[in-house]
């Protein structure tokens, strides 16, 4: 290769090297802020700052969902199995609000196992099939997917 | 191996014999293109089983991700002719940047606002500002700043430099976007299509899905052949072989 052209070519990889190392510092530094969500392992080992607003996400434990027959109010219960807390929100929720499904709420702690919602979103997965293979696993007494939609 | 690639690098870095070999290419990838294109799409859309639990809002999958990817694929592309263009000094290589630049950011664009339809009857709302969903407004941005760059400066050689520049710095941005959503917790799903091991589609759904993807690829490369030509055209309108070739 042409002197003048390797050197060209290692500035270039020098800086675009320097600048990702740069990069990926920054962003390890803002892991806690880049994360969308607090996990219920992180509220219980009280990593997540009581009183304060935040984001917090878990699956819906299977069985724990009230509905209050007069209002929009529901309690559930949210967990990653290393923590569990429960959620408190009023209002209509997504869709893809099931028991088991992974959801992502924004509210406020208001105690270390008690939580304020304000909004709820649904979290999806990366799976996808049509009804009739989710229904044939299910019939097999393989849970399937997600065997809380039976408990709608 | 090694000498037939360099000369067909030299070759086709030469905006004469890209000119007069395009021209030859996309007579057959035009009609490639749009056969797979609306084969795919159509297939997804209207013949592919619903999924068990988003029901038929999951066909978006049929444009987002295929537009989504070769968006990515685009940058990388970009980035690519950039380094060229800066150790090399080649002639096509700003040329390639100035052709991708705009269709890429279509396709940003489009990756974005379909993963917002989608988004509001799934998640619950339109916009979250989570890792993948940033990452991707500023690929759109970088994209529209190369663009920007490129015809912001009027002298065309300053502008392909530093339009490459900017190319070749925001490839670090296209792997942010691609593992954003191993690195943070994120709303946004991992990764359905998995290039080791097997994809979480069955293959009834993801046979569209890679003919769609297939599909805007070849579209794509489509598209900036004739944005190069074009471009050729303008910055070699003076040159005798042109004119030759036009007669």
């Amino acid at each position: 290769m042409n002197p003048v052209r390797k050197q060209r070519l290692i500035i270039i990889l020098g800086v675009v090297v320097g600048l990702a190392v740069a990069t990926g510092l920054l962003l390890f530094a803002l892991k806690q802020n880049i994360n969308l969500f607090y996990t219920p392992q992180q509220v219980a080992s009280g990593e997540a700052p009581v009183g304060s607003y935040m984001r917090v996400g878990g699956l819906v434990v299977a069985g724990s969902v009230k509905r209050d027959p007069n209002t929009l109010d529901v309690t559930f219960d949210l967990t990653d199995g290393k923590g569990t807390f429960s959620v408190h929100y009023r209002g209509i929720l997504p869709d893809l609000f099931r028991e088991g499904q992974g959801i992502v709420a924004n509210g406020q702690l208001m105690a270390a196992n008690r939580f304020e919602a304000a909004e709820v979103l649904a979290k999806h997965d990366e799976t996808y099939m049509p009804p009739e293979v989710q229904d044939a696993l299910e019939k097999a007494g393989h849970p399937g997917a997600n065997a809380e939609k039976s408990a709608q | 191996m090694w000498q037939t690639l360099t000369r067909w690098y030299h070759q086709w870095g030469s905006p004469r014999y890209f000119f007069q070999y395009s021209g030859v290419l996309l007579p057959w990838l035009w009609p490639l293109a749009v056969l797979t294109l609306v084969v795919g799409v159509v297939w997804g859309l209207a013949f592919a089983p619903a999924d068990y639990q988003q029901g038929n809002s999951y066909r978006i999958i049929f444009i987002h991700v295929p537009a989504a990817s070769a968006a990515l694929l685009g940058y990388i592309a970009m980035g690519v002719a950039g380094l060229v263009g800066l150790v090399w000094r080649m002639k096509m290589a700003d040329i390639m940047i100035k052709a991708i630049a705009p269709f890429g950011a279509v396709l940003a664009a489009i990756a974005l606002i379909t993963g917002a339809i989608w988004g509001k009857p799934t998640w619950g709302t339109y916009w979250v500002w989570d890792a993948r969903l940033t990452s991707m407004l500023l690929m759109l941005f970088l994209y529209l700043g190369v663009f920007a760059l490129m015809n912001a400066i009027p002298d065309p050689r300053q502008a392909g430099r530093a339009a490459s520049l900017l190319s070749v710095v925001g490839v670090i941005n296209v792997v942010i976007v691609k593992y954003s959503v191993e690195w943070w917790q994120s709303l946004h799903q991992g990764s359905t299509l998995k290039v080791v091991g097997e994809s979480a589609m069955p293959s009834e759904m993801l046979a569209p899905l890679l003919i769609s993807m297939l599909g805007i690829y070849l579209f794509f490369a489509c598209t900036v052949l004739m944005r190069a030509r074009t471009e050729i055209m303008v910055r070699e309108r003076k040159s005798q072989w042109l004119r030759e070739v036009l007669r």
